[in-house]
């Protein structure tokens, strides 16, 4: 093809063109987005925490049982690895002196000795996870929920590290082959190579349901609730028990409290 | 000018191929890990960051060589280095290539590496250092290639070259910052929390950057017709004495602040390096090696007679350069994750895979270096 001016100076017109009716084609294919409804029964919140009620939760026994960590595991697809080093988990148990570290005294450990108490993503008010990851992979929503995109996650681990609360797993490996449990196929299931954690069940609540740790706790140890609204029964719990959290000095603001 | 690269000794054949094979097998394990996941390493859940990223940050401040001597050339006419700064520079772009290799192999998910493009977060440290480092990258290759032709063809270098020289020397102190500030803005990490890692990740680099370039300036030296000259070698070994001093010097200042004032989570880091904590302690003869190599270094850098002496010299800058190593590319990151946020010691090894990947970083990186020192020898032999 014999190429000159003119047809240079002809194509560069099209292209031009083209790359300003951009805009154009964007603003209309805006306008005919259909507009989601939000289901009816979901449970809307400003600011979603979770108060742990430890005496509750040993009351059946003192070792504390599963049914929290089973609910919530079989519901996310959470894979059982097998090993410590690579354990994936989003809710589970520790001892008090692991979990609040530096609040310890020696006396105060033997009252609460191998008790276990609930560890979790805190969905902390300033979350360093946040802030530290390169994608905005993790975010938090406007509900306080700080929730992950596991297409948009790149592996670098850096909310790991950012993590003071250890709540975050990374996929060393292929997860799918060490879901034991039945797979729910309403919850995406994860790819090698990102980072995963609790997300408050946000996926229930869009439908009106509590998070499943919540609901499949049978002693009602688990409390969920909306903080900006004065008549939850988070607040309540918290007007009337005296409560602490974990590692309240790093400024993270976690909302998970606990009654012990 | 790269066709000087293509023509060569049999020697130099003989070192590319060498590389090449280490590259090879890095390459191949680096495939096993990519089919495999990241389970192929030594990493954990507890220890999320190990030899990969600890190696990324000792190699941002080898990458320090080019501005420790172009500073001194550009900004205090220091006329001695004018014959080296290409090697600063071409050490520094071979360095940074090392850096963005490890943090690839480190990923979870290279094939979304571009994410941090298409999503960029000011508010990450990581997107900054991703600018920081591959504009020095940039700046060095730049401004190394064009200085090295313009003295091949006997003239002066293009005048646009001079902005890129001047910004590349406050460029350099950025790569060191904005790695440390990966580190140092992380709640709960307390051997990293410490408003004095920026300055020792800068001390530190302009010890083990310009130490290197030293051993290779010998190394050149002795394979080529070009002499770097004693001048040079003389007043960068200067600049590797105060660096090391203040190295070590803000090592003491984090023991002091953590013991002096005896605060446990303070303590712990350095507890498990030195001596072991609660039983554990993989680190510790690595540590204490770190120690013995930098009171090594420091005595032959400091007494006049070992530093002019080649010799010795050379003793000296491989002490300081492995000393670096230990406490940079070994301790200072896996230390941070121990204990872990659940006041656990969970201790790290890397694995063979991740050695064998590590190791192919470091050839490729050589292989860089050793194509663009071969070029800019060549240049500097015709010119002579």
């Amino acid at each position: 093809m014999e190429s000159n001016r003119r047809s240079f100076l002809k194509v560069s017109g099209i292209c031009a063109l083209g790359l300003g009716a951009l805009p154009v084609a964007d603003a209309l294919a805006k306008a005919a987005l259909p507009n989601f409804l939000a289901n009816p029964k979901e449970l809307a919140g400003k600011k979603w925490a979770m108060v742990v009620d430890m005496k509750k939760c040993w009351e059946k026994s003192e070792k504390g049982c599963h049914d929290c960590i089973n609910a919530c595991h079989v519901f996310h697809n959470v894979p059982d690895i097998g090993t410590v080093k690579e354990e994936v988990k989003w809710i589970w148990q520790e001892h008090y002196e692991n979990t609040f570290p530096g609040q310890t005294n020696e006396f105060n450990v033997e009252n609460i000795k191998d008790k276990p108490f609930m560890n979790l993503c805190n969905h902390c008010t300033n979350p360093p996870c946040v802030r530290v990851c390169p994608t905005k992979a993790t975010f938090k929503r406007a509900d306080g929920i700080v929730m992950m995109d596991y297409h948009r996650c790149i592996g670098c681990r850096f909310c790991m590290a950012g993590c003071p609360y250890g709540s975050r797993s990374f996929n060393f490996r292929d997860p799918r082959p060490y879901i034991k449990t039945e797979l729910n196929p309403t919850f995406p299931t994860r790819e090698r190579g990102v980072v995963e954690k609790c997300n408050f069940c946000a996926e229930r609540l869009a439908e009106g349901l509590m998070p499943s740790c919540v609901e499949s706790c049978k002693n009602g140890a688990l409390a969920f609730g909306d903080l900006e609204d004065p008549k939850s029964t988070v607040r309540k719990l918290l007007a009337s028990h005296y409560t602490i959290v974990r590692k309240p000095e790093l400024g993270t603001g976690p909302n998970v409290y606990y009654i012990i | 000018m790269l066709e000087r690269a293509l023509t060569g000794s049999q020697r130099y054949y003989r070192w590319l191929m060498f590389l090449l094979v280490f590259v090879g097998m890095g390459f191949a394990a680096y495939l096993y890990q990519l089919s495999n996941g990241l389970t192929v390493t030594g990493m954990s859940r507890d220890v999320s960051w190990g030899f990969y990223i600890a190696q990324f940050t000792f190699f941002v401040g080898v990458a320090a060589s080019a501005v420790m001597v172009v500073l001194p050339y550009y900004l205090h006419n220091v006329k001695v280095f004018g014959r080296i700064t290409i090697l600063g520079e071409f050490l520094a772009v071979a360095s940074v290539t090392i850096c963005l290799l490890f943090i690839i192999v480190d990923l979870g998910k290279p094939m979304r590496l571009m994410n941090v493009l298409l999503y960029p977060t000011p508010n990450s440290i990581l997107f900054w250092d991703m600018i920081v480092l591959n504009g020095y990258l940039f700046l060095n290759i730049v401004i190394g290639w064009n200085v090295l032709e313009a003295e091949r063809k006997g003239v002066h270098y293009p005048s646009w070259v001079k902005p890129l020289i001047y910004t590349s020397i406050p460029w350099a102190v950025s790569i060191h910052t904005v790695t440390a500030f990966l580190y140092a803005g992380l709640p709960g990490r307390h051997y990293w929390l410490t408003a004095i890692m920026a300055a020792r990740f800068l001390a530190s680099a302009f010890a083990s950057g310009p130490s290197l370039l030293i051993l290779l300036a010998f190394i050149v030296k002795k394979y080529s017709k070009f002499d770097p000259g004693k001048e040079a070698i003389d007043k960068l070994s200067q600049i590797v004495t105060y660096a090391m001093l203040i190295s070590i010097f803000f090592v003491g200042l984090e023991f002091f602040t953590a013991f002096y004032s005896n605060i446990p989570s303070h303590k712990h880091a350095l507890q498990y390096l030195f001596v072991g904590l609660e039983g554990h302690g993989k680190l510790v003869p690595f540590m204490w090696a770190f120690v013995i190599l930098a009171i090594a270094a420091v005595a032959l850098l400091l007494n006049p007679k070992t530093r002019n002496d080649e010799k010795t010299l050379k003793i000296a800058c491989v002490c300081v350069f492995f000393s670096m190593w230990l406490e940079k590319g070994l301790g200072l990151v896996v230390a941070g994750f121990i204990p872990n946020p659940f006041d656990q010691v969970r201790e790290y090894a890397p694995s063979i895979p991740e050695l064998t990947i590590a190791f192919g970083v470091w050839a490729t990186g050589m292989l860089v270096l050793t194509i663009l020192y071969k070029v800019a020898v060549s240049v500097k032999e015709e010119v002579a």
